[in-house]
């Protein structure tokens, strides 16, 4: 019968289930609240039709007691839902430590993935069972939305900026990835899969699709063959901006303010370096915008993160 | 000379039934592109009745799934900035506040004609918009770029979108006019003894509405100016390389409380005719003007609510998400004072009390979904799924067009001087109410399962197949509610012509208006009436009458 009704969807990943029980408790007062009011509404109107016998009705004109029962009643019922859902909500949108790094670009109107280890997807994505999994997303064209309803996640995929999310699945099988922004002509075909795998079915999905290089690999090769590495390498004279550690550190700007270096600062220094420049060094960064592929640029962004501070810097 | 003075006539009555006939005329396109929407979403890729052939003529009547973005995009445009907004405003604003608070025209009569007739202009430029290379706008109704601002994105976006833009910016011009005037004319010309305490929760409502209006709409119309200029000029405000999410702001920062232009206007009428056919005053009038003030305040602080996955610094979405819950807490205590007004009253089932009790059913319903969405772990589940769909459409038809029918029930006599039939309306209300609920009340089941809007195929995912029967059935729904439409359109051209001679007063009701004639002379009162009481007062035991008009009253008892 479920299956019919569809009343829920899967439950497929640990917040699924948390999700399902805020959603029972929304149930059960919305439906008591609206059942309420509109029995009040047919019983009186049937009470009180036309009434003959009130003919002398009782005009009321308020009462401040009642007036304060029905607003501090539902007022207390209502921050039980916004309390409940707002710790819920802080623990959807915090990846904990060590979670695996998926990346997500859309575009019209297909999905292409990669893995941590580098392999690469399109409209698939395999993931381990009972694994954090971290997606980051961009978009190459329009806003998309990444939607995957049995894991109760959904994030909009936005061009120019990073977006992430992530999950933990809980159950093995193929979970409908759908695209919840409307995104043009094809909106509706913008469809894929993931696939949750044990862990010894993971490893060999991945051992049969080798021969792809890790993100960081790639952004290492696209960082010596842009030559970024003429200007960021490890030297005191040189003329780019140390990038050894520079992953989660406050960064000192020129115009006096600092900025926390994350994913969209680094995408945004690669593309437009000149929006955000670092103090002590001038603007002769040449602007990639147009050069490389959102794929490419989210490769260079993490081999950078990898790139850890030299012991003699960090003194 | 004569038929030019009564086309741009500066008379406020006139100016109001000119808005009326426009917004019924556009309401039947939109209802036109609402069942083609439900056609697709029921019978994929089939040939569509009557439009196919001439719309498609070379895939035999099968639309293409361009044609279906157009039509969900021009849907939402039409129903919400040419239908519910002009005809809330523009209908019952002008028409009904000088009669209500007894003053002879608008403060600003020739500003208000202007008004109307930019409208026109609005609606032929978004009829333009269909005969362009690419078709019309299609990024939908809240037009999202780069989706929008990209001409190769979608085929709207190469011509189309422009017209859309202007469309809305000519709008947007015509309702801050007529805001102005709604405002200055609350403020400067309500009659002798006509306190702010003394107005009919009508007047206070369309008072706040236009309020919204003066202070939202130059951020929408300012945000509109902006993507004309990335689609005209090039620049790139809303690029990737500029910010995407800007236009969402800008565009929800008036789209949200453009929702509270167009249920505070019903909730007022709702209040008045509640009132006036049950023969009982609103229960708690100061509860009832402070919840309108707070939904009009907390209305500005909760648009992010539409960003929840956006991407947007999730304590910010928490704030938004307590603004948005928060805002029940006034629209709760208006449905209790409702139901308190009906609790030992003298109730006559009318059409237009009919349409105001069906209009409180459905905004509690429409109001309590909107809690899931404000709830924002749900809400990244429901958002853009059918639920949302299904949520504001008993907002807007539930609360909007139920107070709009309601409106025009209970007004009718008034404006054109003639009686509706009665039994036509009660019909019109059984049909429309249960239909509506056909139609609305299973899209939350789609959008439980995880049905997108704005798809134009929901068979192409395997595992919303199950969902075609209910497609099927809603839309069957949606196609019988439309269809009964004919009885309201059969009643009211019917009396029109043929209708009974409305009396002043047929429903003894207590407020100024009914002081006038049916319909009422140019400067609507012969003697300036000087208001004595509020407009609530309903007490068989003072004289002969069971009310007591608001006003020294200038004719006998009845
Ligand atoms: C012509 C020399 C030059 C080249 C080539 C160059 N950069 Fe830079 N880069 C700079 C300078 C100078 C700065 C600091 C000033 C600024 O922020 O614009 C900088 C800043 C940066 C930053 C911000 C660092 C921080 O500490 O905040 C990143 C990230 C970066 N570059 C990445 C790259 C990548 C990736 C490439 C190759 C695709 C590249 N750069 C190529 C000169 C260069
Ligand atoms: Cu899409
Ligand atoms: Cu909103």
């Amino acid at each position: 019968m479920g299956n019919q009704l569809n009343l829920f969807p899967e439950n497929a990943s640990t917040f699924a289930s948390q999700v399902d029980y805020i959603y029972l408790y929304l149930l059960l007062v919305c439906a008591v609240f609206a059942l309420g009011v509109v029995v009040a509404i047919v019983y009186f109107s049937i009470k009180y039709r036309r009434n003959p016998t009130h003919t002398a009705i009782q005009q009321v004109e308020g009462n401040m007691m009642l007036e304060i029962t029905w607003s501090v009643v539902p007022l207390l019922i209502m921050l039980t839902m916004f309390g409940w859902g707002a710790w819920l909500y802080m623990r959807m949108v915090t990846p904990p430590k060590g979670a695996l790094d998926y990346y997500v670009v859309g575009k019209q109107w297909m999905w292409k993935l990669q893995h941590p280890t580098g392999q690469r997807e399109i409209n698939e994505l395999h993931v381990p069972i009972n694994q954090p999994v971290r997606l980051t997303l961009t978009s190459e064209d329009v806003i998309h939305d990444f939607f995957v309803p049995d894991f109760r996640m959904k994030r909009d995929v936005v061009p120019g900026r990073y977006t992430e999310c992530w999950f933990e699945a809980t159950k093995i099988g193929s979970y409908r990835i759908e695209c919840a922004q409307y995104c043009g002509t094809k909106h509706s075909q913008m469809i894929g899969l993931v696939h949750v795998m044990s862990q010894a079915d993971y490893d060999k999905w991945l051992s049969g699709n080798l021969g792809a290089e890790t993100a960081d690999a790639a952004g290492k090769k696209l960082f010596e063959g842009n030559r970024c590495d003429t200007c960021h390498k490890d030297a005191p004279d040189a003329r780019g901006a140390p990038l050894w550690g520079v992953y989660g550190t406050q960064v000192a700007l020129r115009d006096g303010s600092t900025v926390l270096a994350d994913d969209d600062y680094l995408r945004e220094s690669i593309l437009h370096s000149t929006a955000k420049v670092v103090a002590g060094f001038e603007p002769i960064m040449p602007l990639y915008d147009g050069q490389l592929t959102e794929e490419q640029v989210l490769q260079l962004v993490a081999y950078i993160k990898t790139l850890k501070a030299k012991p003699k810097e960090t003194q | 000379m004569k038929l030019l003075a009564r086309v741009f006539s500066t008379d406020h009555k006139v100016i109001g039934l000119q808005f009326f006939w426009s917004g019924l005329l556009m309401a039947l396109f939109g209802a036109l592109s609402a069942m083609l929407i439900r056609w697709q979403l029921a019978w994929p890729w089939s040939e569509m009745p009557v439009v196919g052939g001439l719309v498609f003529p070379k895939s035999g009547g099968v639309p293409s799934p361009e044609f279906y973005s157009a039509l969900f995009t021009f849907h939402g445009t039409v129903m919400i900035f040419f239908v519910v907004i002009p005809l809330l405003t523009g209908w019952l604003g002008n028409y009904l506040i000088p009669l209500l608070i007894g003053a002879r025209d608008m403060a600003f009569p020739v500003l208000n004609m202007i008004s109307y007739w930019i409208m026109p202009f609005a609606m032929a430029s978004l009829a333009i918009g269909f005969c362009v290379e690419g078709g019309s706008a299609q990024a939908g109704w809240t037009s999202y770029p780069p989706l929008a601002t990209l001409t190769s994105a979608t085929p709207g976006s190469l011509h189309g979108q422009t017209w859309w833009l202007l469309a809305i910016v000519l709008a947007g011009i015509s309702s801050t006019l007529g805001a102005v005037n709604y405002v200055t004319t609350v403020v400067k010309l309500r009659a002798k003894g006509m306190g702010w305490l003394r107005m009919p929760l009508t007047v206070w409502a369309l008072f706040l509405a236009a309020c919204i209006q003066l202070a939202g709409i130059p951020v929408l119309t300012s945000g509109g100016i902006l993507q004309l200029s990335d689609r005209v000029l090039g620049s790139g405000f809303y690029s990737a390389s500029g910010s995407p999410l800007l236009w969402q702001h800008l565009f929800w920062f008036y789209g949200h409380p453009a929702v509270y232009v167009v249920i505070l206007p019903a909730m007022g009428v709702v209040s008045d005719v509640l009132s006036v056919h049950a023969r009982k005053g609103v229960f708690g009038y100061k509860p009832m003007v402070f919840s309108l003030l707070g939904i009009t305040l907390l209305g500005f602080m909760v648009w992010a609510h539409h960003m929840f996955v956006s991407g947007m610094n999730p304590a910010l979405g928490m704030a938004f998400g307590v603004a948005t819950t928060l805002i029940a807490l006034p629209s709760g205590v208006k449905v209790f004072n409702w139901l308190a007004t009906l609790w030992g009253a003298r109730l006559q089932l009318t059409s237009a009390m009919l349409f105001a009790l069906g209009f409180v059913a459905l905004f509690i319903t429409g109001g309590l979904s909107g809690l899931w969405l404000a709830c924002t772990p749900v809400d990244v589940y429901m958002h853009d799924t059918y639920f949302v769909v299904a949520h504001f459409h008993f907002i807007v038809f539930g609360g909007s067009v139920f107070g709009l029918f309601a409106a025009f029930y209970h007004w009718f006599p008034k404006m054109f001087g003639r009686m509706l039939d009665e039994r036509l309306g009660r019909a019109h209300f059984v049909l429309t109410f249960v239909l509506a609920v056909g139609v609305f009340l299973m899209m939350h089941q789609l959008g439980l399962a995880g049905m997108p809007r704005r798809i134009a195929d929901p068979t192409v995912y395997p595992s919303l197949r199950h969902l075609v029967p209910l497609n099927v059935s809603i839309t069957w729904c949606a196609l019988l509610l439309g269809a009964s439409q004919v009885l309201f359109l059969a009643n009211l051209f019917w009396s029109l012509w043929r209708g009974p001679r409305a009396p002043r007063n047929p429903w003894k009701a207590a407020s100024l208006e009914w002081e006038a004639d049916s319909p009422p002379p140019h400067g609507n009162f012969g003697a300036q009436p000087e208001v004595e009481r509020g407009p609530y007062e309903y007490d068989p035991r003072t004289d002969g009458r069971d009310f007591q008009p608001q006003a020294v009253t200038l004719f006998p008892p009845a």
